[in-house]
């Protein structure tokens, strides 16, 4: 029988391993024949210009940070979710009003102008 | 080799979150500051999933709910607070925030 | 599995309720209304409106919001409605002054009334917490707003400096926080004060290393030494209004959350935190009073002040567990400190001509020439912070040195009074300033309605506070025994 440590050892050991084989198989397998078109950061699409380091429009990163915000706050949904079988009206009224106040934070970024895209 | 107990959930978060104050207190990049910051944070989570689990009471595991949480409206004001510097300092060096002292 | 819903009692969180659904509702109306004024008579009203509800709601027990497991997770009881009044108070006191100021140096702004609500509601649920998880939670929710307000004046780079020092630290606090958290939720497995009571055993490791980071993280919220260091800058940096909001809310918040966790939840632990305490206030009161000596600006003077405050206030937190007053006598030094901090504030903030301008000692000289009312109220906050008689600072100083006295913690009331002493010197070199230099200065002097309603306040209640103390004492010490579990030795 195996203690919990030998369990952690196999783990370690296999984890790294199976993306590694199938990026190693990736690897062996495919034809190469490489030239510029190809090596195009995007291959298809439009062409990219200059660099990618460059400052975006802070726009970008409020677009970033509210997300960040509105997508944590689903965290308290799961449970809900999980034992709604058992809670009825009560978790029913507590997660509308949690939603609602969602609501009134994104009806006030969208009145601010934050989600409009320039 | 031993049984994992809770000692072991102990001594990870206990190094996590030595590592994560260390970071605050030595590194001068408000971004890996910040990152640590939420090291700090996860070390209290490993530890309250751990101690939930070791008693058998979920009141450990509904705090990481509320921790992650907050976490996440730290980030988006710290986050919105380093890109606001940014733009005037072109830096996001703590040290250059050196207009008060004394 | 039977789910039972919890038993909710609005009543008691009523005046949350108010200050919470007026910052949702300003947030709606910004979407249509963008006038200030309405912001400002809205908010106002809201405090206003949660002010009386919670006076109503005095010497009443109401039973129990929320309930979880036999232990409620909010309370409201004297403690809690004394607190709440106080911090109400402050915000009623941080808008008057603010009215003109926000408006001349351009800084106001919606946001800037809905953060102060929703900061505001966090900081009467740090005194209502009756849980270590609502403590967080509140502690959060008054902490996050402000660090906003702190750069409010995204525009200079002072404001942009202290709100990234205070979010920084605060953050790095609340990490602290948490993880002391989690060391008494490992001790006990529970996260309810009084069940924490129930369970702790005396010299728990794991217990005992969780109280010392709990103490930490209050540390660095009420700014005392040695986790005091973000203090003078954000205070300096922050616009002056947002320095007088936190000046006063988020010590008196940091201090009923440290009062409710240390003495409900954490008695088994008092020979530790105590002994802790009166080393932290010692070196509080020194260093804050000691530095303030040297400062220039008068926002940085009265952040070392703030901070030397915090240290007085900590002396009556550490004598609480021996003496059953020493509670009382800090909810009505917190009183004392309301009044006068906000109307040295109001001062500071009716010679600031210029956002960042005319808040050097150098612009006091002679403002008693120019302005003899404003000096003559300037001259009794200052009188008060450094606790000359007849004025609220010294009666509050007064009855938390008696409590560290009957405490046995002597040597902590003389470094109290030497300090205080110490004291007299920065507090008196403004008045000395405004009386015996004749000033060269020209620009106004803004002392609007509002601001001057506001000063007129704090007037008196500095005056009451410091001619009839025994009664508001009384109130206060009403407001512990009221209390369950808030008196020496649980």
């Amino acid at each position: 029988m195996l203690d919990n440590w030998q369990f952690i050892a196999i783990f370690v050991l296999f984890a790294p391993l199976i993306p590694g084989a199938a990026i190693g198989a990736n690897w062996l397998l495919s034809p190469k024949k490489p030239n510029r078109i190809k090596q195009e950061t995007y291959e298809c699409g439009v062409e990219a210009v200059g660099s990618s380091w460059i400052q975006f429009k802070v726009q970008y990163y409020i677009y970033a940070l509210v997300f960040v915000v509105f997508d944590i706050e689903a965290v308290f949904l799961f449970p809900i979710a999980a034992a709604y079988g058992l809670l009825g009206a009560f978790a029913v009224v507590e997660i509308v009003l949690f939603v609602l106040i969602l609501v009134a934070a994104l009806a006030y970024t969208w009145g601010d102008g934050s989600l409009e895209w320039v | 080799m031993s049984e994992i107990t809770i000692n072991s959930y102990v001594i990870l978060s206990t190094i996590l979150f030595v590592i994560g104050a260390l970071g605050v207190l030595l590194r001068r990049n408000a971004i890996i500051v910040f990152m640590s910051i939420e090291m700090m944070l996860n070390a209290a989570n490993l530890l309250f999933v751990a101690f939930s689990r070791h008693l058998g009471n979920l009141d450990g595991q509904v705090l990481v709910f509320f921790v992650i949480t907050v976490a996440a409206a730290e980030v988006a004001v710290g986050l919105a607070l380093i890109v606001a510097i940014f733009r005037t300092k072109k830096s996001i060096d703590i040290d250059t925030l050196n207009l008060m002292k004394g | 599995m039977d789910f039972q819903p919890p038993i909710i009692n609005l009543l008691i969180v009523a005046p949350l309720l108010i200050t919470m659904g007026a910052g949702l509702f300003l947030m709606l109306l910004n979407i249509f209304c963008k006038r200030d004024g309405v912001y400002y008579w809205l908010t106002l009203a809201a405090i206003a409106a949660a002010l009386v509800q919670n006076v109503a709601m005095w010497g009443h027990e109401y039973g129990t919001f929320i309930a979880r497991g036999s232990y409620p997770m909010v309370v409201s009881d004297n403690f809690s409605v004394f607190l709440n009044s106080i911090l109400l108070l402050s915000g009623i006191g941080t808008l008057l002054i603010s009215r003109n100021y926000l408006h001349r140096t351009k800084l106001e702004r919606p946001e800037f009334y809905m953060l102060m609500l929703f900061s505001l509601s966090g900081m009467m649920m740090m005194g209502m917490a009756n849980d270590l998880i609502l403590v967080f939670v509140a502690l959060e929710l008054l902490s996050i707003p402000l660090y906003i307000m702190a750069g409010l004046a995204v525009s200079r780079d002072d404001s942009k400096e202290s709100a990234m020092k205070y979010f920084l630290l605060g953050a790095f606090s609340s990490g602290i926080f948490v993880y002391g958290i989690a060391l008494i939720y490992g001790a006990t497995g529970a996260t309810a004060l009084p069940a924490v009571y129930a369970v702790l055993e005396a010299g728990s490791p794991l217990a005992m290393a969780g109280t010392a980071f709990l103490m930490v993280g209050f540390a660095f919220k009420i700014g005392a030494v040695p986790f005091h260091m973000w203090t003078p800058d954000v205070y300096e940096g922050a616009p002056t209004v947002v320095t007088a909001f936190m000046s006063v809310g988020a010590k008196v918040a940091g201090f009923a959350a440290l009062l409710r966790v240390f003495t409900v939840a954490l008695p088994a632990m008092s020979d530790a935190w105590m002994g802790a305490l009166a080393l932290i206030a010692a070196l509080t009161l020194i260093i804050g009073n000691v530095v303030a000596l040297m400062q220039t600006n008068i926002k940085r003077m009265l952040g070392y002040s703030s901070i030397a405050h915090a240290g007085y206030l900590l002396i009556g937190v550490a004598a609480a567990g021996q003496h059953s007053e020493a509670v009382g006598s800090v909810l009505l030094y917190m009183l004392a400190y309301l009044f006068t901090t906000m109307g040295a504030f109001g001062v500071v903030i009716a010679l600031e001509h210029k956002l960042g301008e005319g808040i050097m000692l150098e612009d006091y000289k002679g403002l008693a020439k120019r302005n003899p009312w404003l000096s003559a109220a300037m001259l009794v906050f200052m009188l008060s912070l450094t606790g000359v008689p007849p004025t609220g600072g010294f009666s509050g100083k007064f009855y938390i040195f008696r409590s560290a006295v009957e405490a046995n913690l002597w040597w902590l009331a003389i470094i109290a009074i030497m300090t205080s002493v110490v004291s007299g010197y920065y507090y008196l070199r403004v008045v000395f300033y405004m009386y015996m230099f004749d000033g060269d200065r020209t620009e106004p002097v803004y002392a609007g309605t509002a601001l001057k309603t506001g000063l007129l306040i704090a007037l008196v209640g500095t005056l009451w506070l410091g001619f009839f103390p025994a009664g508001w004492f009384e109130l206060a010490y009403k407001a512990v025994i009221g209390t369950t579990q808030l008196l020496a030795g649980g």
